[in-house]
């Protein structure tokens, strides 16, 4: 089951690749949809008939390389499995999204159609090396993506500069799992076995550099400050569909290693530097915050949101490692909330970062100087981009809120200080979206009228509703009723609190 | 005497084939010199069709102690033949219906055959004969076409040879000298107790002419130099056969003959493992020629290889892992280099712009090698660095790992340099048409390599198991 999930979309772009350049588009751009649309229904299924007692469901475990204690082992569990969803509901909000893409349309679609089964791989992956493969591969598609289909020249600087940083992060993350494998006798990468038997544990000074190791790759995934430079202009760059992606699903993937690998592995030298995770995590909250406040670019803005709301995240693993002055119940709760947050933002980010392609689509510049009074002609926009950016800093009835009140209730008893600071972002978040709605949307109408844009300045086309309207209805249920997906996530989050705290 | 000729049927089959080549080829008429050509492709195929029912049988050693067939050699001799049968493709569109075809092809079945023994040879005396067979055809086609450049070329590698030829020779007397042998069976116990500095000295004096062969700091500087003046079928050729038979002759020496309490061989190992694979890099950085960029590559990839062969004895993983890269590096860098063969008007990185519209297939092999040499999964260098790296940690050398991951992160600068214009769009005001394919058969060549560079990634678990065992 999870292999057909994982599968379909690579083999749909191996089957196009058959298909001549010259059909029309439509014929490709409607294939992407459908097998979207497949890929997700088979996710439904797999969420429908997985039981959140069972640990690890859908498992597969086939060897692949023995002789190097590698095997094809893959699974779902209340940590990964809300991701795949994520994974599966984003592509093809980004497929229907594409409708209207007219640029190399076959490589377009094989591109995206082979990253989806990328990250979908990476979130089943139980084993260290097949969650390396998809990992790198990860870095390769959406080098082509930003390099291809990027804003110009600039675009190929931008994804050089992404992916020397997040390979040298991917190889630390290599050297973490190599030190991990060589301490379990026999020499083996199974994330399962790995987490039960501990290999490094009271290896003080070896565990350590492991974690470094691992830490280190993770954090330049996530990003959090300071390993975050990579991000801005790779988002800038990108096309609207490769940063929805970017940011909805690659960036999880670092904050996800930390769930499945760092903590469950490394859980001693985890409490041990817990601490350093508390404090990376609220000194990106705030830092991103500034940064982004400081922004004149729409798209940048919601770039640095996005070290922002990986802050909390690391705040709560981090005091998840904290066993004083706190219980179970609350470091479960911090869990619970990193990994809602994790779908939060990708739900909420991915849909910005589509909204503002339709900006650019219209005026050619995401500078949020050359906009005004857009709501008056533009109500549709307006009340999506509103929706987004609330949901985004956190108001009560969305998904944002549901994520950071179970992070800070979490958080709050164990890691005080930081929890303390890291709630002084949430302000300056609001601050900054209420800023941009109001330079955007309020006051007289204005927008750019350079040579190349059009004339009109539309309001969202029903393929752009199609796409950005279901994600931000997902937002909206989960901030309602997110008892659909706490069930799941919570004792997934509970087995991870008692891991951590052997 | 144990002086069986039934191990060695793949050597001779080569052997057999290259007289048969250059007897046939003086008496065919210039037209049908293909014929050499075909003789070339069967002795390869016969060759290595021996080495599979060879593979099966226990390792033995023949003619006394002097030449041993394990699973090193197997995999030496299933490598270089392999890609020998690659090389002879790529060349087929640049020598067919040249004045000395044959000779051009039983040159490449003579240095194939050197690099075979220089993996088998146990003895000091059979190295150093292999070297020279290894050597002496590749200065010959080095400078084939007899054009400025590949004379030039031709001669760099010859005095390179030759000076280093005569080092590993001095070294091979002082070996002689202190271990009353020249039988790696016999030095290993007599080095023991001989003068650990004529030891040293003898040790590094041969490591100087293995170096050659491998292409590594500090013996690499024929590499670039040649790479670029030679034709690319014979670039390819010397810059991935020979270091096949050079690393797999410095395994068994070192590993075989030099104890380490003797002489510390290991450190030795990986200090010029750490700087091959950096200076290679550093220089590959702003390079504009493919060729040379191709050439410091190789560099910096014999620097991942000798990881390996620093931590052989240390680390149940190290031979294994070296073998396993070799063979994933021979197709992954021919791949490379067939892609350039079949276009030879591109010369510098800017003339590969547009090349994924006018040749995806060509541009998707170039990817694949490209991010497979910085070691992208699922290529097979890929788990071929997985290998060298978890025996370097676990053989005790986690600088050199870590070393070695600061190196592939740089290495990918300058891969990315040349795999970025193939996306843009082609220029459309130069008269110069750099992208025009030759024939066929590089196209052929660079598909071949680079599925057989995947299919290593992806089951490399097939392919691991036959590559343990100890040698013997």
């Amino acid at each position: 089951m999870l292999s057909a999930i994982v599968f379909l979309p690579a083999l749909a772009a191996l089957g196009l690749l058959a298909v001549p350049v010259r059909s029309p588009r439509a014929a490709f751009l409607w294939t992407w949809i459908c097998v979207s649309a497949v890929d997700l229904v088979l996710v439904v299924g797999a969420w429908i008939g997985y039981h959140p007692q069972d640990g690890f469901g859908w498992a597969e475990n086939i060897p692949w390389i023995p002789t190097a204690g590698v095997g094809y082992h893959v699974g779902v569990d209340g940590l990964s499995l809300p991701l795949v969803g994520l994974t599966a509901g984003l592509f093809l909000a980004v497929a229907v999204y594409s409708l209207r893409e007219t640029r190399q349309v076959k490589s377009y679609v094989c591109l995206f159609l082979v990253l989806q089964t990328v990250c979908l791989g990476l979130f089943v992956a139980l084993d260290l090396i097949l969650f390396f493969v998809f990992f790198d591969l990860s870095i390769v598609g959406m080098f082509f993506v930003i390099a291809g289909w990027g804003h110009g020249e600039r675009s190929r600087a931008a994804a050089t500069q992404f992916f020397l940083y997040t390979f040298i992060g991917s190889l630390a993350l290599l050297l973490g799992f190599i030190g991990l494998s060589l301490a379990a006798t026999p020499h083996t990468f199974d994330m399962v076995t790995l987490a039960r038997t501990q290999p490094l544990a009271g290896r003080g000074a070896y565990a350590g550099l492991v974690l470094l190791a691992v830490a280190l790759g993770l954090a330049v995934k996530t990003p959090t400050v300071p390993f975050h430079t990579w991000l801005p202009p790779a988002h800038t760059e990108a096309p609207a569909t490769g940063s929805a992606i970017l940011a909805g699903v690659l960036l999880k993937m670092g904050t996800y290693g930390f769930v499945r690998i760092a903590m469950p592995m490394l859980p001693g030298t985890w409490r041990r530097y817990a601490t350093v995770f508390v404090v990376v995590g609220v000194v990106s909250v705030i830092y991103g915050a500034l940064v982004a406040l400081a922004q004149t670019n729409f798209k940048r803005m919601i770039a640095y949101t996005s070290v922002n709301h990986m802050g909390y995240i690391l705040l709560a693993v981090g005091a998840a490692g904290i066993l004083a002055g706190t219980n179970g119940q609350a470091r479960a709760l911090a869990v619970t909330g990193a990994v809602t947050q994790m779908v939060s933002h990708g739900l909420l980010t991915g849909a910005l970062f589509l909204l503002s392609g339709v900006l650019y689509d219209r005026g050619h510049t995401y500078e949020m100087s050359s906009y005004s009074g857009l709501a008056a002609r533009t109500p549709v926009f307006a009340g999506a981009t509103a929706l987004a950016a609330f949901g985004s800093l956190g108001l009560p009835g969305l998904s944002g809120f549901i994520a950071e009140f179970q992070i800070f209730t979490g958080s709050l008893p164990s890691a005080t200080l930081g929890t303390a600071v890291a709630i002084l972002g949430i302000l300056l978040t609001a601050a900054l979206f209420l800023l941009a709605l109001q330079r955007l949307f309020l006051g007289p109408l204005r927008f750019p009228d350079a040579p190349g844009t059009p004339a009109l300045f539309s309001d969202l086309r029903a393929s752009e509703v199609a796409s950005v309207v279901p994600l931000l209805a997902l937002a909206v249920v989960i901030g309602i009723a997110p008892r659909f997906l706490l069930e799941v996530i919570e004792p997934a989050a509970g087995t991870l609190v008692r891991l951590v705290s052997r | 005497m144990n002086e069986r000729l039934g191990p060695l049927v793949p050597e001779i089959v080569l052997a057999a084939g290259s007289v048969v080549g250059l007897l046939s080829g003086s008496w065919l008429p210039r037209r049908r010199q293909w014929v050499v050509r075909l003789i070339t492709a069967a002795a390869c195929l016969a060759a290595l069709a021996a080495t599979g029912i060879a593979a099966a049988q226990a390792p033995t050693v023949d003619f006394g102690t002097s030449y041993v067939i394990d699973v090193a050699t197997n995999t030496v001799r299933v490598t270089v033949l392999a890609a020998t049968l690659l090389v002879v493709c790529l060349s087929i569109d640049a020598v067919a219906g040249h004045p000395r075809e044959s000779e051009f092809y039983v040159l490449l079945q003579l240095a194939a055959l050197g690099t075979i023994a220089l993996a088998g040879a146990n003895d000091l005396l059979l190295l150093f004969a292999a070297y020279l067979l290894a050597s002496i055809p590749g200065y010959a086609l080095a400078g084939f076409f007899k054009d400025a450049l590949g004379t030039e070329a031709a001669l760099k590698y010859y005095l390179m040879g030759a000076l280093l030829g005569v080092a590993m020779l001095t070294g091979i007397t002082l070996l002689y000298g202190v271990g009353r042998s020249t039988s790696y069976t016999v030095l290993r116990t007599a080095l023991a107790s001989a003068p650990h500095g004529v030891a040293a000295v003898g040790v590094v004096a041969v490591l100087a002419g293995l170096l050659f062969k491998a292409g590594g700091v500090p013996a690499h500087f024929w590499v670039p130099d040649v790479t670029d003046g030679t034709s690319t079928p014979v670039a390819a050729f010397v810059t991935t056969v020979p270091k096949i038979g050079g690393l797999a002759a410095l395994l068994r020496l070192l590993t075989d003959a030099v104890p380490t309490n003797a002489v510390n061989w290991p450190l030795l190992v990986a200090i010029l493992a750490a700087a091959s694979m950096t200076l290679g890099n550093l220089a590959a950085f702003f390079q504009t020629s493919v060729k040379r960029l191709l050439a410091y590559s190789t560099v910096s990839q014999v620097g991942y290889l000798l990881m390996a062969v620093a931590v052989a004895t240390r680390s149940g993983l190290g031979i294994t892992s070296l073998l396993f890269y070799l063979l994933a590096y021979a197709a992954t860098n021919l791949g490379a280099f067939a892609v350039v063969a079949e276009l030879p008007q591109a010369r510098s990185l800017s003339d590969y712009r547009g090349l994924a519209r006018t040749h995806p297939g060509l541009a998707a092999v170039l990817v694949v090698c490209l991010l497979g040499l910085v070691g992208t999964p699922p290529t097979g260098v890929f788990l071929g660095k997985l290998e060298v790296f978890t025996a370097t940690i676990d053989g005790g050398y986690g600088w050199l790992a870590a070393v070695a991951v600061a190196n592939t992160v740089a290495s990918l600068f300058y891969y990315l340099r040349w795999l970025g214009p193939l996306f843009l769009s082609q220029q459309t005001d130069s008269a110069a048409e750099p992208l025009q394919t030759t024939g066929g058969w590089p196209a052929i060549g660079a598909y071949t390599a680079g599925a057989a560079s995947l299919t290593l990634g992806i089951a490399g678990g097939a392919v691991l198991p036959l590559l343990h065992g100890p040698l013997s």
